[in-house]
C-alpha cells in the first residue's frame, strides 16, 4: 500500500480518498453547526457528545487530523512535481479556453483554506483541547450550563472574524466546485451516473459553504 | 538479365502452400545471427519488421517520421478486403482473386494475386487477435460493407479509420518487439542509399534527421517498404513527406522499376482552392454509394454558380447533367475509380467545373436524404411526413454513415454538405507501379526485397478499393517472412556484415557529396519551386489521360527542370542539423528522375488500361465509343526498367503475363 | 489578410530559444494553418533566412505529427482538429498569432517548433500491445463475439493519434489521456484481458518514469484533443490500475 503512493495514479487515489473523508467531515460539521441556529440546546448536547465520546476523540479525530495534513502535504507535493513536469512556460497560454478557473487553481484555493484552518484551529480547536486535556475539565459546563453555544456566539461578535470566515468559505466553495467531481474521477468513477453526480457535486459545493456563511452571519446578528 | 518471376509450378490454388512446404528455412538458433533492415514502417514495413523479429531475426527498422505510427497507411479510410464470406454472399478466394485481376485490368501477375486472396482471411484473424477494433454488428460478429463496385460484401472496416487501426495493430506488434530488443527502431532517419557487397544488398546509408549525421547500417538483407511515389505530382493525397527516395535508390543500384506509369487517380477528393494548396484530401469512395455526381447542363448556370449568382440547389433536375448515370447506366455513380475520375476531368475540361478554379463537380446527397427519409418514415409509422421531416430523417441516416466525412468537408471548405452539394475532384492517390519483384518479393538485387505500395506487384493497372491495406499486410505478415528465409538460409555462416568495407565507404561518399553539393550550391530557388513545376507537367501531360505528343514534351521538360534544379537550387541552414529543406531537396531530386521514367513508360505503353488512359487507344465506334481500349496482344506484359545512368536511357525488360485461370475481357460498365 | 506571427525559434535542443516576430501578407482565409506556415517559410527561404522547422506529414488530421501551440491552445482555437486542419478563417486581418512548441519536460524541443515525443513511444513499448505472434493459425476472427458497445467504445479510445496535445494543454503536463486511451482500448476487448493487469501497471510506471505530471482532472486534455478522446478513459485506467495494484 505504501508502494502505491509512488505512482501517479496512486497519489491521485490517495488524494481522492482523503478528500472523500474531508467532505464527509465537512458535511457533519455543517449539520451540527446548523443545530446552533435551529436549537441551541440540541447543539450543546451534540457538541458535548462529540467532544467527549472516546471513539470520536481518540479514533476519528486523529484520523481526521492525519487526513487534513495528508491532503495538504500531498497537494503541495503534487504541485511541486507538476511544476517540474512542465518545463519551459508558455509565452501565451489560454487555459480559460479548455478548463475552469477552479480546476487550475486548486493550490490557491487550498492554500487559502489552509490559512483559514489555522485561524479556525486557534479560535476553537486549541482552546477546546486546552480545556479538556490540559486543564482537564471534561464537564463541558461553564457557570452551570453547557458552554458550547455560548462560546460559539462569542466568537462571531467581531465583524473582522465573520468577514474572514466568509472569505474562507468562498474558497472552500471554489475548491469543492472542482474537487468533488475530481475525487470521483480519480477513483475511477466515470460512468452513466457521472452527469447526475456532477449536479449533486455542484449543489454540495455551493450549499455547504453558503450554509456556513449563513450560520456565521446569523450568530453575528443574533447574539 | 532475363526476368525470372520464380512463380512455382502447379495449380494456382496449391502454388503457395506447396511452395512454403519446400523452401529452405533458417533454424531458430541461427536466426539470431542474422540481421534484416526494414525501411519504412507503414502497414507493409511495420508488419514485416514485427513478424521478422518474432521469428527471431535482428531487425533494424527505419522511419523518417518520429514514430512508426505516423506512416501514411494511417490515412486509409475505407476498409480492408478479405475473402471470409461471413455474409454468405458467395465470396471465395477465387472470387477475390478474380475481382482483383479484373479490377487491375489484367495487368497483374496471377500467382501473386491468388496468394494475396488466399492470405487475406488470415489478416483479419491476425488483426482481431491483436485487438484491432473492427466494426461489429449487434450479435457481436464482424460487420462488412461492399466497396468499389464488386458484387459481394467483403470489406472489413473500423469506422472511417481502418488504415489507422490496422497500422496501430502492426505498430503495437512492433512495440512488443522493440521492448524485447529484437527490433532496433530508428525514428527520424532517412535511407539515402543501399550498399551492395558482392552483388548482394548488405546494408544502407541513412541520415539522422535530427543531427544530420550520416550512418552506416549493415544487414544480411534489406527490405524496402517505403510506399508509393504519388508526390511526383506535388499535389496528391499522400503525406507531405511521402517520397520515392528509398525505392529510387535501389533502382539506381540495380533494381528494375516496373510500370511507373500506373497511377491511380481517386475521384472523390476535396477540390483545390488555390495555388498555395499543399496537399489534397481524400474522402472515402463509399460516398459514391449514396451521392449522385453532376454538373450543370448549361454553361450559363456554370457561370452563374461560379460567380455566386446562383446556388446549385436552385437548379432543377432538367438543368443538371448526371453524367455518370448518363454514360454508364449499368454502374452509374459506382463505376470504378479510373472511369469516374476521367469522366469528371472530361466535364471540367469541357468547361463545366463548378468552383472558381473550374476543377470541381458536385456530389449530391439530396436524393439519398429523400430515399432514406421515406424509408425511415415508413419504419417509424409516420403518416404523410412533410418534406422537411423526410429530409431530417434521411439526413440522420446519412450522418450515421458518413458523419465524419461530412464534418471533415465542412471544416475544409466551410460549406455545409447537408444543405448544399459537396464539391469533389479527382486527385492522385496511389501508385500501382513500383519496384519489380519476383514471387518472393525480391527485387533484381539479390537480398533486396520490396513490399507494399513500393513494389509493383498485385494491383496491375488499377487498384480496387480496400485492397491496398490487404496487400501491405499480406506482404509484411504472411509472405515476406517466409520467402526471405529461403534466401537467408544461405547466410547462417556469414557472420556480421562489416561496415568498414570499401563498398560502404563508396556509398557513404556518394551520399555525402550530394549533400555537400546541396549545401554549397548558392542558387536562388527553393525546393518547392521545382517540385511544383514538376507536378504541373506531370498533372497536365502525364495525368489522367495522356497522348504521345504530350508525353514526349513532358520528358523533355522534366529533363530541363532537372538541369535547372541542379544549377539553381538553394538550401538554407547547414547539413549538421535538422534541415527540412535539405530533406525535401533529396526527395525532389529523385522525383525529377522518376518523373521522366514515368513519362517514358507511359509513352511506351500505347494502350489504355486501368488507371492509364492513352488517348490514341480508345474505342472508335460501337456502344463503347470513346472508352478505354486495352491491347492484350501487344501489351500484356510488365514493363520493368533498368537504370542506365539517365532516366531517358532506361532499358525495357518485359515480363510477359500469362492468364491461365482467368479469361481476359474488356471491362464494360455501360 | 495580413498577420503578425510571434514564433518560437530555437536552433537545437541545447540552444536557448526566443520568440521572433514575422509578418505575412495576403493570406487567404481558405488556407490551412500549415499552408500559411509554408508561405512564411517560402518567404524566409527566398530572403536567405532559415525557415521555421515544424512537424507535419499527412495534413489531413490523422498522422498526429503536427504539434503547435497556437494562441495559447494546442492545435489552435478550433475544436476537434489538428493544426493541419485548422483554417485561417479562424483568424482576422491584423491579428497577432503566437506560435510555440508543445511544452513539457518530457517533450524537449528539438528545433523551433519540433519536439521529441519519444516518451510516448517508450510508454507504448512498455505494454501497449497484445502479446500475440503473427501466424496463419490464429483462431477465426468471429470465434469470440464482442458486443457492439464494447467494440465501439474500444474504437473510440483507439482513435487517439498520439499527437501529444493532451500533455501540451495540461497544466501538469500529464500524459494520462494518452495512456488511458490505450489502456482502455485493450481493457474493453476480451483479447486484451489476459495481460490487462500487467499492461496497466507497466504503462503507468513508464509514464511516471518519463516525467509526466500528475493528473488533476482539469479536463483541458479532453477539450483540446483533436479526436475527442473522453476523460472516461482516464477513469477506466484509474480503475484498472487500482484493482491491478490492490489485488497485487
Amino acid at each position: 500500500m505504501s508502494g502505491i503512493l509512488n505512482s501517479s495514479i496512486g497519489r491521485k487515489f490517495a488524494m481522492a480518498l482523503s478528500a472523500f473523508f474531508l467532505m464527509i467531515f465537512v458535511l457533519q460539521h455543517f449539520a451540527i453547526n446548523l443545530l446552533s441556529v435551529l436549537s441551541p440546546d440540541t447543539f450543546n448536547e451534540v457538541s458535548h457528545f462529540m467532544g467527549t465520546f472516546w471513539v470520536i476523540q481518540y479514533v476519528i479525530q486523529p484520523i481526521l487530523i492525519i487526513g487534513v495534513i495528508f491532503h495538504f502535504v500531498m497537494g503541495f507535493v503534487l504541485e511541486i512535481k507538476n511544476n517540474k513536469a512542465n518545463g519551459v512556460k508558455y509565452a501565451k497560454n489560454n487555459g480559460a479556453a479548455n478548463s475552469t478557473w477552479m480546476s487550475r487553481n486548486m493550490i490557491w484555493s487550498g492554500g487559502f483554506i489552509l490559512a483559514f484552518l489555522v485561524i479556525h484551529f486557534i479560535d476553537f480547536w486549541i482552546p477546546e483541547i486546552n480545556t479538556k486535556y490540559i486543564v482537564g475539565d471534561m464537564s463541558g459546563m461553564h457557570n452551570g450550563e453547557f458552554r458550547y453555544f455560548h462560546e460559539l456566539q462569542e466568537k462571531f461578535v467581531p465583524i473582522w472574524r465573520v468577514a474572514l470566515y466568509c472569505v474562507g468559505f468562498v474558497f472552500l466553495a471554489l475548491h469543492l466546485l472542482h474537487g468533488f467531481d475530481s475525487a470521483f474521477q480519480s477513483v475511477g468513477a466515470n460512468n452513466k451516473y457521472t452527469k447526475g453526480l456532477k449536479g449533486f457535486g455542484k449543489a454540495y459545493a455551493i450549499i455547504i459553504p453558503v450554509g456556513f456563511i449563513f450560520i456565521a452571519l446569523f450568530h453575528h446578528f443574533n447574539h | 538479365m532475363a526476368l525470372d518471376s520464380k512463380v512455382p509450378k502447379g495449380p494456382i490454388k496449391d502454388k503457395w502452400t506447396d511452395y512454403k512446404n519446400h523452401i529452405d528455412l533458417v533454424n531458430p538458433a541461427n536466426k539470431r545471427h542474422i540481421d534484416v533492415i526494414v525501411v519504412g514502417t507503414g502497414l507493409a514495413g511495420g508488419s514485416a519488421a514485427a513478424t521478422l523479429a518474432e521469428l527471431g531475426y535482428n531487425v533494424k527498422a527505419f522511419a523518417y517520421q518520429d514514430s512508426p505510427r505516423r506512416a501514411h497507411s494511417i490515412a486509409a479510410q475505407g476498409g480492408i478486403n478479405a475473402a471470409k464470406n461471413y455474409q454468405g454472399d458467395g465470396d471465395s478466394t477465387y472470387r477475390l482473386f478474380y475481382d482483383t485481376v479484373k479490377g487491375g485490368d489484367y495487368r497483374s501477375r496471377e500467382a501473386n494475386v491468388y496468394r494475396l486472396a488466399e492470405v487475406s482471411a488470415n489478416i483479419i484473424d491476425q488483426c482481431v487477435a491483436q485487438g484491432v477494433p473492427f466494426a461489429r454488428d449487434y450479435g457481436g460478429l464482424l460487420d462488412n460493407r461492399s466497396f468499389g463496385g464488386v458484387l459481394v460484401s467483403r470489406t472489413f472496416y473500423a469506422k472511417g479509420q481502418t488504415g489507422q487501426q490496422l497500422l496501430l495493430g502492426a505498430y503495437s506488434a512492433m512495440n512488443r518487439q522493440i521492448a524485447r530488443g529484437k527490433i532496433e527502431m530508428f525514428n527520424r532517419h532517412e535511407m539515402l542509399d543501399v550498399v551492395i557487397v558482392d552483388g548482394k544488398a548488405r546494408g544502407i546509408i541513412a541520415r539522422n534527421l535530427i543531427t544530420g549525421e550520416i550512418e552506416r547500417h549493415s544487414a544480411h538483407a534489406v527490405v524496402v517498404g517505403s510506399g508509393g511515389y504519388g508526390n511526383v505530382y506535388f499535389l496528391s493525397t499522400n503525406a507531405m513527406g511521402s517520397n520515392a527516395t528509398a525505392a529510387w535508390k535501389i533502382h539506381k543500384k540495380g533494381a528494375y522499376f516496373a510500370n511507373p506509369c500506373y497511377t491511380q487517380i481517386h475521384p472523390t477528393c476535396i477540390p483545390r482552392s488555390g495555388d498555395y494548396q499543399s496537399k489534397l484530401t481524400l474522402m472515402s469512395e463509399s460516398l459514391r454509394n449514396d451521392g449522385r455526381i453532376w454538373v450543370p447542363k448549361n454553361m450559363e448556370d456554370v457561370m452563374a454558380i461560379r460567380e455566386g449568382r446562383k446556388k446549385p440547389t436552385e437548379l432543377s433536375e432538367d438543368e443538371r447533367d448526371y453524367y455518370l448515370e448518363r454514360r454508364y447506366p449499368a454502374f452509374g455513380n459506382l463505376v470504378p475509380r479510373d472511369v469516374a475520375s476521367r469522366a469528371a476531368k472530361e466535364r471540367c475540361d469541357a468547361g463545366y467545373g463548378v468552383n472558381a478554379t473550374g476543377e470541381a463537380v458536385y456530389l449530391d446527397f439530396a436524393s439519398a436524404f429523400e430515399r432514406y427519409g421515406k424509408e425511415q418514415a415508413k419504419i417509424h409509422n409516420i403518416e404523410n411526413p412533410s418534406p422537411a421531416k423526410i429530409k431530417e430523417l434521411g439526413q440522420a441516416i446519412v450522418e450515421a454513415k458518413y458523419g465524419n466525412l461530412f464534418q471533415m468537408y465542412e471544416k475544409i471548405i466551410d460549406q455545409n454538405p447537408y444543405e448544399t452539394p459537396m464539391m469533389i475532384y479527382p486527385a492522385v492517390h496511389y501508385t500501382m507501379g513500383g519496384v519489380w519483384v519476383d514471387y518472393n518479393l525480391m527485387t533484381t538485387i539479390p537480398g533486396c526485397y520490396c513490399i507494399g505500395e513500393a513494389n509493383f506487384s498485385d494491383h496491375g493497372a488499377n487498384r480496387l478499393g480496400a485492397s491496398a491495406l490487404m496487400q501491405g499486410l499480406a506482404d509484411g505478415y504472411f509472405v515476406l517472412p517466409y520467402t526471405i528465409g529461403d534466401y537467408l538460409s544461405a547466410d547462417i555462416r556469414t557472420g556480421k556484415i562489416p561496415t568498414d568495407s570499401k563498398e560502404f565507404d563508396e556509398a557513404e561518399k556518394e551520399v555525402t557529396e550530394r549533400i555537400d553539393f546541396f549545401m554549397n550550391n548558392k542558387g536562388t530557388k527553393s525546393v518547392d519551386y521545382f517540385h511544383k513545376k514538376l507536378g504541373k507537367i506531370m498533372w497536365d501531360k502525364v495525368g489522367m489521360s495522356r497522348n504521345a505528343e504530350g508525353l514526349t514534351e513532358a520528358m523533355a521538360e522534366i529533363k530541363a527542370i532537372r538541369a535547372e534544379f541542379w544549377k539553381d537550387i538553394y538550401i538554407p541552414g547547414t547539413a549538421n542539423e535538422m534541415n527540412p529543406e535539405l530533406e525535401k531537396a533529396g526527395r525532389v531530386a529523385d522525383f525529377l528522375e522518376l518523373g521522366e521514367l514515368f513519362a517514358k513508360d507511359a509513352l511506351m505503353r500505347e494502350e489504355s488500361c486501368g488507371g492509364h488512359f492513352r488517348e490514341e487507344s480508345a474505342e472508335l465506334d460501337g456502344p463503347q465509343k470513346g472508352e478505354a481500349k486495352r491491347n492484350d496482344e501487344d501489351f500484356a506484359f510488365v514493363a520493368a526498367w533498368e537504370y542506365k545512368g539517365e532516366p531517358g536511357d532506361a532499358v525495357l525488360h518485359k515480363e510477359e503475363l500469362e492468364f491461365k485461370d482467368i479469361e481476359l475481357k474488356q471491362r464494360s460498365y455501360k | 489578410m495580413n498577420l503578425t506571427l510571434k514564433i518560437w525559434r530555437q536552433k537545437d535542443s541545447k540552444a536557448k530559444g526566443q520568440m521572433v516576430d514575422y509578418k505575412v501578407t495576403d493570406i487567404s482565409e481558405h488556407m490551412s494553418f500549415l499552408e500559411m506556415m509554408d508561405v512564411l517559410n517560402e518567404q524566409l527561404v527566398n530572403s536567405g533566412e532559415e525557415p521555421v522547422a515544424f512537424d507535419h506529414d499527412c495534413r489531413e488530421g490523422i498522422c498526429g505529427m503536427c504539434s503547435m501551440y497556437i494562441n495559447g491552445e494546442a492545435h489552435g482555437p478550433d475544436r476537434g482538429v489538428t493544426t493541419c486542419q485548422l483554417h485561417m478563417r479562424m483568424f482576422n486581418d491584423g491579428d497577432t498569432i503566437t506560435i510555440e512548441p508543445f511544452r513539457a519536460a518530457a517533450f524537449p524541443v528539438i528545433k523551433d517548433l519540433v519536439v521529441d515525443r519519444m516518451a510516448f513511444e517508450r510508454i507504448q513499448q512498455a505494454g501497449g500491445y497484445i502479446s500475440v505472434n503473427t501466424s496463419g493459425n490464429t483462431q477465426d476472427a468471429n470465434s469470440i463475439p464482442i458486443s457492439k458497445h464494447a467494440a465501439d467504445e474500444a474504437m473510440d479510445a483507439a482513435t487517439c493519434i498520439g499527437c501529444g496535445a493532451c500533455v501540451a494543454s495540461c497544466k501538469n503536463s500529464s500524459a494520462m489521456l494518452f495512456v488511458g486511451a490505450k489502456v482502455s482500448q485493450y481493457a474493453l476487448l476480451p483479447q486484451g484481458q489476459v495481460e490487462a493487469a500487467d499492461r496497466v501497471q507497466n504503462m503507468v510506471a513508464q509514464m511516471d518514469l518519463e516525467g509526466f505530471g500528475n493528473c488533476t482532472n482539469t479536463g483541458a486534455c479532453e477539450v483540446e484533443c483533436p479526436k475527442g478522446i473522453s476523460l472516461e478513459n482516464i477513469a477506466r485506467m484509474n480503475r484498472e490500475y487500482l484493482s491491478a495494484t490492490l489485488k497485487g
